[in-house]
Order: C-alpha cells, then sequence, then structure tokens
C-alpha cells in the first residue's frame, strides 16, 4: 500500500527529510497476499510435471529386507518407482568438527534400516499427484521390526543405539565448562537439585515444504523452486549429495508460507526432486501434506535439563550445574547437526543472570522419531524456562520476593560489557529496566487485583526476564565448529536509469517483512521513498552467496549489508550531484529524491536526473571512475543480545484443569526498532507458539513408536480462542556492532512464553504447593496438583 | 477407465465448463483447472480453514468439497475481493492491523471474515474471536485478525446507518 502524503493520519505522511526507519510502514509484502497473488511454490504452474509420492515407513525401527514395487509400477500414470539404490544410495551429512561429535549419515531414502515410523523408503513419480498416492499404497516394504528406542527413558535402558557409529546413542556429547563446581555448591546454604522436561513439538508452518524441480539444458541447471528458508544452503546441500559443482543447481525460493526452522534446515525430499528431475529430464514436483509434515518432517525441543543450583542467603545464585539431554531423533539435519539444541543450552543457560560458578554437560541422544530441526528459539524456551523456576523456586524457599530475587542476580546496567562465566561477553542491554517496567505495567493493568478474585477460578501471575543471543555472525558461530560455518552477508545495491532502486540479500523472508524494512534502511541512507526500492532474494543465481533467514539475523545481518551498500551507493549520488552542481560532495545531502547542496536549498538535482546522466549521459561526467550506480556491502556482526520481560495472567478451572493465558504484557528491547508494527508482530506470533508449547502442543508416540498425532485433530495448535491480546513495549539500547543500531527479534516471543506461563500456573495453583516443572502443561497435570497426587519425580515422557 | 463428469462452475462470476474425476476436490478444481492459486491448502483434512471459499455465500473447506458437489453453484475465492487495484475494506484493514505475515492463511481468513460480516453483525471481540477460531494461523498470534475483522464490522455498520 502505498502511504498517501495527503492523509496526516496515514503513517506513511512525509516531512521535510522524512526518516523512513522507526515508522510504521504497511507492508510492502501484503497487497499480494491479501489479493490471492502470492507465489508460493504450489502456484507455481507446470502442467506436464511429474508428482512425487513417498512410501514411508510404517515402523519405527527396523531392516528392510524387501520393497516391491511392481503393482506401482504397473499403474496407469505411474512413470517410476525409486528405491535408495536406483539413485546410488545419495545422503546428507551434518558435520560438526570437533572430538565429541559423531558424524552420521542421512540417506535420502532408507536403505538397510528404517529409523523412524514415516520415513522415505521409496519414490513414486506418476502424472498426477493422486495417481502417485494411490501407487504409494500399494508399494510394499517388508521390514524386520527391532525394538524402538524413543525416549530418553529408553536410553537408560539397555536399548541398543540406532546408529552403528554410535553403540550408545549419544552422538554429540559436549563438556562446556569444568571449575570447582562441587565446592561451591557445597557451602551453598541452598541447593535446589530439579529436573525440567520440555515435550517435543514441531514448527508447523501453515504452508508444508514443498519443492518443483526442473532441469533447464540451456542454462546447464537443475532449477530447485522450493519452499525454504536457506536457499544457499538447499543449493550446497543438492551439489553435495548429487556431486554436481554449485553453479548447476538453482535454487529459488518464492512466497515461503512460514518456516519458524523447520525449512532452515534441508529436507531430503527436496534433494530427491532434484535428482530426479536430472535423472528424468523432466519436471517434477512435490507437496508435503500436513499429515507427513507433523510426522515425518522435522521436530524439536524434547530436552531433559537435571540441574543443581546454588544460592546464598540473600538469593545470590552462586552456582550452577547442569546435565542436558536433548533426544535429537534419529539424524543429524543437514547442514547444522543434532549439535544445535545442546551447544546452545550450555552455553548460553546462565542468562542474563550473574552466577560466579558454572557447569554444563549436554548430549544429543539419536532416537527412532524424526530428526530435529532448529525450531525458533532453539533451546532457550527451555534455558529461560529453567532459569525462571529456579528463581521462583529459590524466592519461595528463601522468602525472597520473586521480583526482587531477579533483580539481585540480573546483571545490571553499570556492569556493561559483562563476561559470563560461559566465556560470552553481554554488551549493553536494559535488562532491569525491562523487569521493573514489566512489573509496572502489570500493576497498571490490575492483575493483582484480579488474581485475587474470588469467583471460584485460580488465578496466578508469571514473570520471566531473559536476554538472548541474535544475529550470531562467522566469530560466533565459528565456535560451533560446524563444517559450514554461517554468519555474513552480502547486499547489492543498483539504481536503475529511472532513479528506483533493486537490492539483493543472501537472506529469505517468509512473513518477517523484509521487503518492507529492507527498503526503510536503504531510502534513510539514499533520501527516497521506499515504494522506490524492491527487495530481491531467495535466488541463488540473483543474490550472493548468504545464509538464508534463521537465528533473529537477517534484518541485523542482511539488513546491515544492505545498509553499507546504500551508503556506497549514497557516496557514489552525492559525487556526480557534486560535479553537476559544482560542489564538494561532503556539501551535498540527499533528501526527498533530491541532491540538493547544504545551506543553498535552491541549488539541487532529483535522483531520477542524476541516474539518467550516469546512464545515459555519462560523456558530460569527467570525474566518474566506475560506470553505472551500484555498490556492494557486507556485514558480519559477532552477535548481540536482545532483551525481553514477559508476564502472563492465567486463569485455572479447578474443576477441569482448564488453564488459560488470558492476558500477557512483553517489555521488549531489541534495539534500534526499524518498524515497530512488524516487530509488534513477530513478538505477537512468537508468543502464541510459546503458549502453544506450554499449554496445547505435544508430538505424542505410542510405545511402539508409531506417531499418534499426525492431524490438526490431535496436535492441537492454538486458535484464536488460545490466544490473548498481547500488549507489546519498547525499550531502545542502539546496538554498537551494526549500521543500523537494531539487534535480532525473530525468536523472543517464543523465548519468553513457556517460563512466563509455567510460572503462572505455580502461583494460580499456590495453595496446592504446585512446583510444575515440565511443559506442557494439561489439564490433567493440573488436576492432579490439584489433587495432591501430582507425582513429585519428573513426569514419565509420552514415550 | 476415468469417472468423469462435466461440471459448470460460477466462480467470481464467470461460468467456467470442466470436466471432473469425480474425486477432485473443488480446492484442485479452482487450483488447478482454473488456475486460481490464491486458495491455499493447508492441511486438506478440514482444520486450518486456508483453503476456505464461499460457496453459495457460506463458508466451506473446499479441501473437504468434491468440485462435482459444487455443480451448478456459485463460488467466491479471494480472488473476487478487490475491485482492479483497489482492496476491499477487509483486505486494506488486514494490512493495517498487520493480520497478515508470511500470507499463507490470510486468503481463508478473508474469505472466513466476509462470510462472517456478510451477517451484518454487531462488533464484539469475544464473538469476533470464536468465529475466526475456526481456522488456523502460525504467524501472528491472531490479534491483527480479530482487529481487522472487528474494524470492519464497525465500519460497514456505520456505512449501513448512513446510507
Amino acid at each position: 500500500m502505498t502511504p498517501d502524503p495527503a492523509d496526516p493520519a496515514d503513517p506513511g505522511e512525509r516531512t521535510k527529510g522524512q526518516r523512513w526507519v522507526g515508522n510504521r510502514l504497511p507492508r510492502r509484502e501484503d497487497a499480494r497476499m491479501l489479493r490471492g497473488a502470492g507465489r508460493f511454490v504450489d502456484d507455481i504452474a507446470s502442467p506436464h510435471a511429474y508428482h512425487l509420492a513417498f512410501v514411508r515407513s510404517a515402523v519405527a525401527s527396523g531392516r528392510i529386507t524387501q520393497v516391491s514395487v511392481d503393482e506401482a509400477l504397473a499403474m496407469s500414470g505411474v512413470v517410476a518407482v525409486l528405491t535408495s539404490a536406483d539413485l546410488d544410495h545419495p545422503h546428507l551429512t551434518a558435520v560438526l568438527e570437533r572430538d565429541e561429535f559423531v558424524a552420521t549419515a542421512m540417506p535420502l531414502l532408507a536403505h538397510d534400516r528404517v529409523r523412524y515410523a514415516g520415513e522415505p523408503v521409496a519414490v513414486v513419480v506418476a502424472e498426477s499427484r493422486y495417481v502417485a498416492e494411490d501407487a504409494a499404497e500399494t508399494v510394499w516394504c517388508e521390514i524386520e521390526e527391532t525394538p524402538a528406542v524413543l525416549s530418553l527413558d529408553d536410553i537408560d535402558g539397555d536399548l541398543p543405539g540406532i546408529h552403528d557409529e554410535a553403540p550408545d546413542g549419544v552422538l554429540v556429547d559436549l563438556q562446556m565448562f569444568s571449575d570447582a563446581i562441587d565446592d561451591v555448591l557445597a557451602q551453598a546454604p541452598l541447593v535446589l537439585e530439579e529436573t525440567y522436561r520440555s515435550g517435543r513439538v514441531t514448527a508447523a508452518p501453515m504452508e508444508s515444504r514443498a519443492c518443483l524441480a526442473d532441469w533447464r539444458e540451456r542454462d546447464e541447471q537443475v532449477v530447485l523452486e522450493v519452499s525454504t528458508q536457506v536457499p544457499h544452503q538447499v543449493r550446497t546441500g543438492v551439489a553435495q549429495s548429487l556431486g554436481l559443482p554449485e553453479r548447476r543447481v538453482r535454487v529459488i525460493a518464492p512466497d515461503v508460507g512460514g518456516g519458524f526452522g523447520q525449512k532452515c534446515v534441508v529436507g531430503r525430499e527436496e534433494v530427491v526432486a532434484a535428482a530426479l528431475a536430472v535423472r528424468l529430464r523432466h519436471p517434477v514436483r512435490w507437496s508435503e501434506d500436513r499429515q507427513e509434515n507433523l510426522i515425518a518432517s522435522f521436530h524439536g525441543r524434547e530436552q531433559e535439563y537435571r540441574v543443581r543450583a546454588g544460592f546464598d542467603d540473600q538469593g545470590r545464585l552462586v552456582g550452577l550445574d547442569a546435565d542436558i539431554r536433548c533426544n535429537i531423533g534419529a539424524y543429524s539435519a543437514y547442514p547444522f547437526s543434532c549439535g544445535v539444541e545442546p551447544l546452545m543450552a550450555a552455553t548460553e543457560l546462565p542468562g542474563l543472570y550473574k552466577v560466579k560458578r558454572y557447569a554444563a554437560r549436554a548430549r544429543g541422544f539419536a532416537t527412532n522419531k524424526p530428526p530435529t530441526a532448529p525450531y525458533r528459539g532453539v533451546s532457550r524456551p527451555q534455558i529461560v524456562l529453567v532459569m525462571e523456576l529456579l528463581m521462583d523456586k529459590a524466592a519461595r524457599r528463601l522468602g525472597i520476593d520473586r521480583v526482587e530475587i531477579r533483580r539481585r542476580n540480573t546483571i545490571q546496567a553499570d556492569e556493561f560489557p559483562y563476561l559470563g562465566p560461559n566465556a560470552i561477553t553481554y554488551e549493553p542491554g536494559s535488562y532491569v529496566e525491562a523487569l521493573d517496567r514489566c512489573v509496572e505495567e502489570v500493576e497498571k493493568a490490575g492483575w493483582w487485583e484480579r488474581r485475587d478474585e474470588d469467583d471460584g477460578l485460580l488465578r496466578g501471575v508469571g514473570i520471566a526476564n531473559f536476554s538472548e543471543r541474535t544475529a550470531y555472525g562467522t566469530a560466533t558461530m565459528g565456535m560451533r565448529k560446524m563444517a559450514m560455518t554461517p554468519g555474513f552477508e552480502v547486499s547489492h545495491v543498483r539504481m536503475d536509469a529511472s532513479g528506483d532502486v533493486v537490492v539483493t540479500s543472501g537472506t529469505c523472508g517468509h512473513g518477517q517483512g523484509h521487503e518492507t524494512t529492507f527498503a526503510q534502511i536503504v531510502a534513510d541512507r539514499l533520501g527516497i521513498s521506499p515504494d522506490r526500492i524492491k527487495l530481491r532474494q531467495g535466488d541463488t543465481d540473483l543474490t550472493s552467496f548468504g545464509w538464508g533467514t534463521f537465528g533473529s539475523r537477517s534484518l541485523v545481518i542482511g539488513g546491515g549489508s544492505a545498509a553499507v551498500a546504500a551508503r556506497g551507493l549514497a557516496e557514489q549520488l552525492r559525487q556526480v550531484a557534486a560535479e553537476i552542481l559544482e560542489a564538494d560532495p561532503a556539501d551535498i545531502d540527499l533528501v526527498d529524491g533530491h541532491a540538493e547542496v547544504r545551506g543553498t536549498p535552491d541549488t539541487w538535482l532529483s535522483i531520477d536526473e542524476i541516474a539518467a546522466t550516469v546512464h545515459f549521459r555519462s560523456h558530460t561526467l569527467t570525474q566518474r571512475e566506475d560506470q553505472l550506480l551500484e555498490a556492494r556491502g557486507s556485514a558480519d556482526p559477532p552477535g548481540m543480545f536482545s532483551n525481553a520481560a514477559h508476564a502472563a495472567l492465567v486463569e485455572v478451572d479447578p474443576g477441569t484443569g482448564d488453564a488459560r493465558v488470558v492476558d500477557y504484557i512483553v517489555v521488549e528491547d531489541c534495539g534500534v526498532v526499524v518498524n515497530p508494527t512488524i516487530v509488534d508482530g513477530q513478538v505477537r506470533g512468537g508468543v502464541a507458539q510459546g503458549i502453544a508449547s506450554a499449554l496445547y502442543e505435544e508430538m505424542s508416540y505410542s510405545p511402539e513408536g508409531q506417531p499418534l498425532t499426525g492431524t490438526f485433530m490431535d496436535y492441537l495448535m492454538p486458535t484464536a480462542s488460545e490466544i490473548p491480546s498481547i500488549a507489546v513495549h519498547h525499550l531502545e539500547t542502539p546496538c554498537d556492532q551494526t549500521e543500523t543500531g537494531a539487534k535480532g527479534m525473530g525468536e523472543g516471543g517464543t523465548i519468553g512464553a513457556p517460563a512466563a506461563i509455567v510460572s503462572a500456573l505455580n502461583d494460580a495453583l499456590r495453595d496446592s504447593g504446585a512446583d510444575i516443572d515440565f511443559v506442557p502443561v494439561r489439564p490433567g497435570d493440573l488436576l492432579r496438583v490439584l489433587e495432591g497426587t501430582a507425582d513429585k519425580a519428573p513426569r514419565k515422557e509420552s514415550a | 477407465m476415468k469417472d468423469q463428469h462435466l461440471v459448470t462452475l460460477n466462480v467470481n462470476g464467470r461460468e467456467h465448463e470442466v470436466v471432473l474425476e469425480s474425486r477432485k476436490t473443488l480446492a484442485d478444481v479452482l487450483r488447478q483447472d482454473l488456475g486460481l492459486t490464491g486458495t491455499h491448502l493447508g492441511c486438506e483434512h478440514g482444520i486450518c480453514g486456508a483453503c476456505t471459499v464461499l460457496v453459495d455465500g457460506e463458508p466451506v473447506r473446499s479441501c473437504l468439497v468434491f468440485g462435482v458437489q459444487a455443480d451448478g453453484r456459485e463460488v467466491r475465492t479471494v480472488e473476487s475481493l478487490a475491485d482492479g487495484d483497489e482492496l476491499n475494506d477487509l483486505q486494506q484493514a488486514f494490512s493495517r492491523h498487520h493480520g497478515l505475515q508470511c500470507g499463507f492463511c490470510t486468503p481463508g481468513f478473508l474469505m472466513l471474515g466476509e462470510a462472517y460480516l456478510a451477517t451484518d453483525p454487531a462488533p464484539d471481540r469475544e464473538e469476533v474471536r470464536e468465529v475466526v477460531s475456526a481456522n488456523l494461523c502460525r504467524c501472528t498470534g491472531y490479534q491483527g485478525i480479530v482487529d481487522a475483522v472487528c474494524e470492519v464490522a464497525q465500519l460497514r455498520r456505520e456505512k449501513s446507518t448512513h446510507d
């Protein structure tokens, strides 16, 4: 939507020297989405494309003895049915270059063993999806079933590892820090020994995964249009898996219907589609159905934390020791590996709390469940849950107010930059300020009065305060020792002869509004309207190599590189204008679509005139060394901490155990806010996902490893009735690592919500001595607390 | 031998004659045979509502309706809402209130909202929450969607009182 300059109420209202950053500019993406004119993979017409359907294992664990495809091959409309052997056993293998990591191959199609129910064993190629699915049903897989390893409890037993390379089931085992932790804990007046668990969930973007692959002879390329967050990483995955040079693979992400991390890893089905397009020299497409997405894509968050936390008698945390176990499923997802959750958990557990002694061991265990991918927040929802529930419990035990105990332990404003025991340096944030502001907003909203209403419902208030590292650059990612280390971004900014601008980025927006916010950033540097700036991303042939969109990095690193490039282009515009206007380039201001000489505003040139001169009349210029108006910029900050305080008001019906979040407050600090509307939206959507994993969602399995949550009837994604209004307040501590002053903010909402909600539930059920230490918390769990029958031992996992 | 039927559909005011296999869903007919790809498929089992279209004015999950069942009916999809370049009031309100992020579920919410607004409701936030809880959105947390539908309910009421 174009801002209307005539309308004073229009958020796009222009004033002289308009700065666009900070505006609630309506999103550039909206019009096409609202008209149904978005272009998602499935919307791309390819009338003669073959359709793929995958034959998936019906059992969780076993040895494949035979795959019979004859009946399928005989069906009308079936083009081919292939197994792993037909494709020469291609695989994807994620690697961490560290001794504590065991690399395991993920075959594109299972060949000797199946490792989870839903794992692809064969692929049917047919003329329509209807026929492909019919044929897939006739493929007979003979599998000798073996006992399934499903839970961390199974791992405590004697079941063998599911990969020969890792007989004990441990794919990664990191002991991050060790010092005199036992001595410190032995002397602490209060030591809490706790176990926290979080259930397995899935990102469930509304658009399931999808791809369309086509071999283009003229370009000597397979073109893979795919619903992904990371086009270049998909290109590398396809190239490595199929043994092709990267130029022979072009990956295009058109509009992507949500990802949340599930699409920041490479799916084996996507690589199979590319392989088949190359082999058959014919377009093929695959559209994952919802059942496949739920039971056979990527999951996350199935973790257990055994912690010992020592406090002094003033409630100060003096020592923290954690044994962290992550159920990472059957394979290391490519390229991030199964190290993502354990490494994040061990490195960042202390969060914004000061602790002198810290030790952690974090392990990833392979099980007969789908592999895990980095789901929005990656271990931070769990570590914040752990730290906040520890604070609540220490406060209760020591008789200290639960806000006060947090304040005492938090890194204070005058302590930045703060070096933590985890060897992380925290640059300035508003940790105490956010907490205090949040408490103030809770009071203003009258929650304490509501909490004490006597109407039969039990009410509780929960508070969580946290920081989260965002926008991990190469320096920080390098510590993980991934064989492929993400971090930097490169942008090009190019002005055409009409004065409009195209910006490229290796990031890949899928709902975050990059087309709007990148335009705002570039507009401020060029002095033109964001309407004249178009972001192009999501195409490996159109942009420089880049890492994609994940880890709250895009606006910071991609937007940062665009800002640097725009600054370079602005300098070029100033030089040309200076020559034509016979002025010093340093005296040229770019403002409102003009280049004008500072102090003499009547001496100016329009940007359009400059653009036309450079393109069409360069013979009139004497001082141009380079032709054209284009500049390149890069950015690679180490990574910076955003912070937020969350508060939840919950109601529990003591008769049914039904819990509802009825009000929610967020005070967040992501540095300079480029577009407050978009930040609000990211926070609210994130909180909704946090509420989902705190109260509703869990992937459940039978003891044999059969998935029990294969539809949206069983996997309870919340609706508008379960998500309250969420108030969002902004604090701004500008970041000095970035050109824009912005910090990342794509995940914070999801990170804070589970802690705030469980804290609120324990408060609501305080009279029953509630001490809930797991998510999701279901009505039955609350009834057991109310009846006094809650087992103090950790809840038995749902297999 | 395929089980084919000649079916007449009125979609967004235009008549279409299409030959359909009886098992082909209305969603697939709209998307594949008529090229109306604004109607999206999010679950194909009738829960998420991304594929919501209006059939004779009523919201239906087009993934649960066969194309042949729409024979002779009037179907409206998201592509009917804007007038040329001009987005309609509900579409504009969705943008104003940031009621969409990735945009995948949006067409379903718009058609659900249109069906609700056609009943001339008194704007009531709780009722709107209840109504839009028919569909799923993973990005927004629903607040912008609820705000947009409430606002348009109010605006259309005011407009009809003034007319």
